[in-house]
C-alpha cells in the first residue's frame, strides 16, 4: 500500500512553505515583520523539527525516548563549539588583553590557557557540521545498539534513556568537561565571515530551519509510506508478531532511532545560533518531556501534528511566560493531563476523528472498513503480563 | 564527691570574704587572681595562674576566659580617693551599666563586691580611663594548661573528648600529670583510651629513647591516625641509632593500614546510607510501579508532599506558619514546644506525611491514572503533568526557597566507632529503611489486602473473575505507594532542605533502582539500592569526582541491563510481552 502524497496535500505543503520560506522572510525585509517575531518564528521551526523526530519515534515506532532533548542539545553543542572559537578573539578578555591565544571567554574565566585539544578542529566549519550529525548518531548507534540487542522496550527504554540524558547533563554541568558547564556558550558573534547576530543572518538561519522542517518532512512523509514504514507501525502495534514474522525488529528500530537522533540534532543546530545560547538545562529530561507535549498535543502518528503541536504549545508558552509566568507549569501540565486522557490522539487527530465522525453521520450508516484501519491503540503495552 | 565541689568551694570563699579574713595557703582563686592581675613580674604572674591548676571552681574558668578576652581591668586609684593610697591598684570588672556620663560601676575581682572608696560610696569609671589587663604568651600557655585541666573535668563526656585530644595535638608535658590523674577516674572508655593515646603522643617527646619507642608502639598498636604528624616529625628528626625512627616507621604504617580500614568502612557506610535513601525512596515506586506497571512521573512530588507535611507538622509544634498561596492567606498557630516536646514532631509528622501523600495519591489514581491501565507509557506523561502541577502548587504555597526542616536532637549528632563517623541521622535512615522494608513485605506477604494485591498485580482479569473488587485493590496499592514516598520524604527532610524540585533529584535514581532490581521483586529493589549506593560511595572515594562516579554508575547500570535485561530478579511468566 505505497501512499503518494495526493495532490491536495501537495499543494497544501507547496503553499506552506512558500509562505514560511520566501514570504516571511520577504516581508521581514521589507520591515513588515519585526525581527523579534521572525526570530521566534525560527525558534518555533526548530522545535517543530524537534518534534517531528519525537513522533517518529514515539508516534510511528512506540518508542518513548526521553532523550531527545539530549540529542537537539549536542547538535547545538556542536555547532555552538564552532561558535565560541569564532568568537573568543572577539570575547571581553581578548579585548583586555588576558587572553591571547584567542580561546572562548568561559575557558579564560576556568583558567585554560591553551585550546583542549578535542576543541581544535572544531576551529573548521564543515568539521563541525559534520560533528553535528556524527556525534549524535554514533551516540545515538551505541546506545541503540545496546539497549535494542537485549530487548529493552517499553517504559524501560523510557526509563533508560531518560538516564543516559540525566548522566550526559551531569557531564556537561561539570566544569572539568570544558563544554562551559553551567553556563553552557553564549555571546556568538560571526559564522562564516558574518555577523550571527544581524538581521540578514538571521533571516537566513530563519530560512535555512524553513528548509530544513520541510526537508525532514518530506523524508519522513517518503519513509513512513514505504515498506519500511509499514513494520516501524507494526514494531509499534505488535513487536512480537513482527519478529515472528521474520523481521529484524532491533535493526528498524535501531534505524529509527539513529535518523531521529540526527534530525533532532540538525534541529538543534539551527536552534542555537537564533537563540544565541546552549546550556545544559536544555539536555534534561523535561526538556525531552516538553517535545514530547507538543507532539501529544499536535497528534502522534500524523507528521502534520508535531508541528502544529510545537508551534501551538510555544505560542501558548510565550504568552503565558510574558502575561502571567507564575502559571506556565500549570497550564502545560492541565493541558496535558487533559490531552492524554480526552484527546489521546492530539489536535490533528482529534480533526480526523471529528471529520471521520462527520462523515459516517452523513452517510447515516456504520463505519466502513477505512475508519477501522485507523489505528486506535497506538502505545505498545509491554508490562501487562 | 568532686561534683560538690564547687559549691563547696564557693561557699567557703563566701564564708572567707564575708569574715574579711584570708587564709594562708588555701588562698581562693579569686584572689589569686586579683593577686595575679596586678603583679607587674611577669614570671610571678605566671606561676600565680599556674598554682591554679587542679582546681575546680568554675569561677577560674569564667575569670581567665575573661582576662584573655581583655574585659579585666585595672584600676589605678587616683589621688586624694578617700580610702586609697595614691596609684594603688586593684583588678576589676565592669558592670557594663552606663549612666548618663558613660560611666559604669565596678566590682572587685578580689572580693566579688561593688568598687567602693573609703567613704563608702560606689565609685564609677569610665572605661577608657582603665587599662585591660594584658595577657603575654608565656602568661596564656600557662592560662591554656590552667583550662585545660579544668576542662579535663567537664561533666559532658564529648567536651572531655575535645580537650584530651587537643592536649594530645599540643604534646604539652606539663599536662602529663593532671592527664594521669585524669584517667584513673575517668569513667568514659572512650576518653580513657583519647588520655591513653594524648600521653603517648606526649611522652613521644620525651628524652628517654625507651619511653619514646613505647609510646610510639602504643600510638601503632592504636592506630591513632591524629598521631601521624607527629611520628613523622620524630622519623624526620631522629637521631640514628636510638632506635625510634624504626619503631615510629613501623607505627605509620601500621596507622596507614589502619586509616585505609577505616576509610573502607566509611565508605561502606556512607554507601549503606545512601543506598538506603536510594530504598527508600524506590520502595514506593517498586511498588506503584513494580506491582502495578503504572509509570508514576509525579512519584518525586509525593515525596516532596511528604517533606513539606513533616515541614508544617514541625512549624505547629514551634512558633506556626503564615501561608499565602494565591493571594490567601493562612495562619497556623504554633504550639511553641521546645525540647522534648518539640522532638516528638517527628513521630507525628511520619504517619501524617504518610496519610498526606497516600490521599494525593488516592486522588492521583482515581483522578488519572485509574483510565491508564492500560496504557503505560501515557501514564507517564499524564503524571509528568501532574507532577508540573505539583511543582507549581508547592512554589505557590511554600514559596520557591528552599525551607529548613529542625532536626529532632535525638537525630543529630554523630557516632564514632573505630574512628569512623556515623551520623545519627544516617544510623537512622538506615534502620529505618529495614523497618519499611519489613513492613512492606509483611503486607505484602501477610496479610488479606496483600494477598488481593498480589492476585491482582499477577493477573487482574482472573482475579476479578474470582471477585476481587479490582478497582479497589488498585486504589489503595497505589495509596499506598504513595504513602511509602511521603514517608521518603519525611526522611529526606532530616537530610537537606525541603524544596519544590527535591523530588527531581531523586525521579531518575528511584526509577533505574527498580528497574535494575527487577521490576516487580522487592527483595531486587533491596539489592540494587543497596548496591548502587555503595558502588557509586565507591567510586567517588576512588576518583575523588561524584560527577564522573554517578556518570559511571548510570552507564554501569545500562551496560547491566545488557546482561539481565529484566534486573536482577525475574518475575517468572509465561506472558508473551511480558
Amino acid at each position: 500500500m505505497k501512499r503518494a502524497i495526493s495532490r491536495t496535500e501537495f499543494l497544501f505543503i507547496a503553499i506552506t512553505a512558500f509562505i514560511v520560506i520566501v514570504l516571511l522572510p520577504a516581508l521581514n525585509a521589507e520591515g513588515i515583520i519585526s525581527n523579534f517575531h521572525l526570530n521566534l518564528w525560527g525558534k518555533y521551526l526548530c522545535y517543530s523539527v524537534l518534534a517531528i523526530s519525537v513522533d517518529l519515534l514515539w508516534g510511528y515506532t512506540g518508542l518513548l525516548s526521553l532523550g531527545q532533548a539530549l540529542f537537539f542539545s549536542l547538535g547545538g553543542y556542536m555547532f555552538g563549539m564552532y561558535l565560541m572559537l569564532v568568537a573568543g578573539p572577539f570575547g571581553q578578555f581578548a579585548q583586555s588583553g588576558q587572553n591571547p591565544n584567542g580561546l572562548p571567554d568561559f575557558m579564560v574565566f576556568l583558567g585554560h590557557t591553551v585550546l583542549p585539544s578535542f576543541w581544535r578542529p572544531f576551529a573548521s566549519f564543515s568539521f563541525s557540521t559534520l560533528m553535528v550529525v556524527a556525534l549524535p548518531g554514533l551516540l545515538a548507534l551505541g546506545f541503540g545498539y545496546l539497549a535494542f540487542r537485549s530487548r529493552i522496550k517499553g517504559v524501560y527504554f523510557s526509563i533508560l534513556t531518560q538516564a543516559l540524558t540525566y548522566g550526559a547533563a551531569l557531564m556537561f554541568f561539570s566544569n572539568d568537561t570544558v563544554m562551559g558547564g553551567n553556563n553552557g556558550f553564549t555571546d556568538f558573534r560571526y559564522i562564516l565571515g558574518v555577523d550571527v547576530r544581524s538581521a540578514s543572518t538571521q533571516r537566513w538561519l530563519f530560512i535555512a530551519s524553513a528548509v530544513l522542517l520541510l526537508g525532514v518532512y518530506m523524508l519522513c512523509k517518503w519513509l513512513t509510506g514505504t515498506k519500511f514504514g509499514l513494520v516501524q507501525r507494526a514494531v509499534r502495534d505488535s513487536e512480537t508478531r513482527v519478529l515472528f514474522s521474520g523481521y529484524a525488529a532491533a535493526n528498524y528500530k535501531l534505524f529509527v532511532f539513529v535518523l531521529s537522533s540526527l534530525i533532532a540534532a540538525l534541529g538543534g543546530a539551527l536552534y542555537v545560533p537564533q537563540v544565541g545560547i546552549i546550556n545544559p538545562s536544555e539536555m534534561t529530561t523535561e526538556k525531552s518531556l516538553e517535545a514530547v507535549v507538543w507532539c501529544a498535543v499536535g497528534g502522534r502518528g500524523t507528521l502534520v501534528g508535531p508541528i502544529v503541536g510545537a508551534i501551538g504549545v510555544n505560542a501558548l508558552k510565550s504568552w503565558a511566560t510574558r502575561n502571567c509566568p507564575d502559571y506556565w507549569s500549570f497550564i502545560l501540565g492541565t493541558i496535558f493531563i487533559l490531552m492524554v486522557l480526552f484527546v489521546p490522539k492530539g489536535i490533528v487527530g482529534g480533526i480526523n476523528d471529528c471529520s471521520a465522525w462527520f462523515t459516517k453521520w452523513k452517510k447515516g450508516r456504520e463505519p466502513d472498513s477505512t475508519i477501522l484501519e485507523e489505528i486506535t491503540e497506538p502505545a505498545a503495552s509491554p508490562s501487562q503480563s | 564527691m568532686p561534683r560538690h565541689r564547687p559549691i563547696f568551694w564557693q561557699l567557703l570563699a563566701c564564708i572567707l570574704f564575708l569574715s574579711g579574713m584570708t587564709l594562708q595557703g588555701a588562698e581562693p582563686p579569686r584572689a589569686v587572681i586579683a593577686k595575679a592581675l596586678i603583679t607587674e613580674d611577669a614570671e610571678e604572674q605566671s606561676k600565680l595562674v599556674a598554682s591554679l591548676a587542679g582546681n575546680t571552681d568554675p569561677l577560674i574558668r569564667d575569670l581567665l576566659t575573661a582576662w584573655k578576652e581583655g574585659t579585666l581591668f585595672i584600676f589605678e586609684a587616683p589621688a586624694g580617693l578617700a580610702g586609697f593610697t595614691e596609684g594603688e591598684k586593684l583588678a576589676v570588672t565592669l558592670t557594663g551599666e552606663k549612666d548618663g556620663e558613660e560611666k559604669q560601676g565596678a566590682l572587685r575581682v578580689d572580693t566579688a563586691e561593688v568598687l567602693k572608696d573609703g567613704e563608702g560610696k560606689a565609685i564609677r569609671l569610665l572605661e577608657s580611663d582603665l587599662s585591660a589587663a594584658e595577657t603575654d604568651s608565656n602568661l596564656r600557655v600557662a592560662m591554656k594548661g590552667v583550662l585545660d585541666v579544668f576542662a579535663l573535668s567537664a561533666a559532658d563526656s564529648v567536651s572531655r573528648l575535645k580537650v584530651v585530644t587537643q592536649i594530645g595535638l599540643d604534646q604539652d608535658p606539663g599536662l602529663l600529670a593532671a592527664l594521669r590523674a585524669r584517667e584513673k577516674i575517668e569513667p568514659d572508655a572512650g576518653v580513657r583510651r583519647a588520655i591513653r593515646q594524648s600521653l603517648a603522643q606526649i611522652e613521644l617527646k620525651n628524652e628517654d629513647a625507651a619511653i619514646r619507642i613505647g609510646a610510639v608502639k602504643e600510638l601503632g598498636a592504636m592506630g591513632s591516625i591524629s598521631s601521624q604528624d607527629a611520628l613523622k616529625e620524630l622519623v624526620r628528626n631522629a637521631t640514628a641509632g636510638d632506635g625510634t625512627e624504626v619503631a615510629a616507621t613501623a607505627a605509620l604504617k601500621a596507622i596507614a593500614t589502619h586509616v585505609k580500614w577505616v576509610n573502607f568502612y566509611g565508605t561502606f557506610f556512607r554507601g549503606l546510607s545512601g543506598g538506603s535513601v536510594l530504598l527508600v525512596v524506590a520502595i514506593g515506586l517498586a511498588i506503584t510501579f513494580g506491582l502495578m506497571g503504572v509509570i508514576n512521573m509525579a512519584h518525586g512530588e509525593l515525596i516532596v508532599v511528604g517533606a513539606y507535611t513533616t515541614y508544617v507538622v514541625q512549624c505547629v509544634f514551634g512558633p506556626g506558619l503564615a501561608l499565602s498561596p494565591f493571594g490567601m492567606k493562612i495562619a497556623l498557630p504554633g504550639l511553641n514546644a521546645t525540647g522534648a516536646a518539640l522532638d516528638s514532631y517527628f513521630l507525628v509528622a511520619l504517619p501524617l506525611s504518610f496519610l498526606m501523600a497516600a490521599a494525593v495519591g488516592l486522588a492521583l489514581e482515581r483522578g488519572i491514572i485509574r483510565f491508564l491501565y492500560r496504557r503505560p507509557l501515557e501514564s507517564l506523561l499524564a503524571t509528568w503533568g501532574v507532577s508540573l502541577v505539583l511543582q507549581q502548587l508547592f512554589r505557590s504555597v511554600f514559596g520557591s526557597n528552599n525551607v529548613q526542616v529542625y532536626s529532632p536532637s535525638w537525630l543529630s549528632g554523630n557516632w564514632t566507632v573505630f574512628d569512623v563517623i556515623l551520623g545519627w541521622n544516617r544510623v537512622f535512615v538506615i534502620g529505618f529503611a529495614i523497618l519499611i522494608i519489613m513492613g512492606t513485605w509483611a503486607i505484602l506477604n501477610k496479610t488479606p489486602l496483600g494477598l488481593l494485591i498480589r492476585a491482582v498485580m499477577q493477573n487482574r482479569a482472573m482475579a476479578s473473575c474470582v471477585g476481587v473488587r479490582t478497582e479497589r485493590v488498585n486504589m489503595l496499592t497505589f495509596g499506598f505507594g504513595s504513602g511509602l514516598a511521603g514517608l521518603a520524604g519525611a526522611f529526606l527532610s532530616q537530610l537537606g532542605n525541603v524544596g519544590p524540585l527535591l523530588g527531581q533529584d531523586y525521579i531518575v535514581s528511584a526509577f533505574m533502582t527498580v528497574v535494575v532490581g527487577g521490576v516487580g521483586s522487592l527483595a531486587g529493589t533491596v539489592i540494587s539500592a543497596l548496591g548502587i549506593g555503595v558502588v557509586d560511595q565507591s567510586l567517588q572515594q576512588i576518583l575523588l569526582n561524584p560527577v564522573l562516579g554517578k556518570i559511571l554508575v548510570l552507564a554501569g547500570i545500562i551496560l547491566f541491563l545488557q546482561w539481565r535485561p529484566a534486573g536482577i530478579f525475574v518475575t517468572k511468566s509465561r506472558s508473551l510481552e511480558g
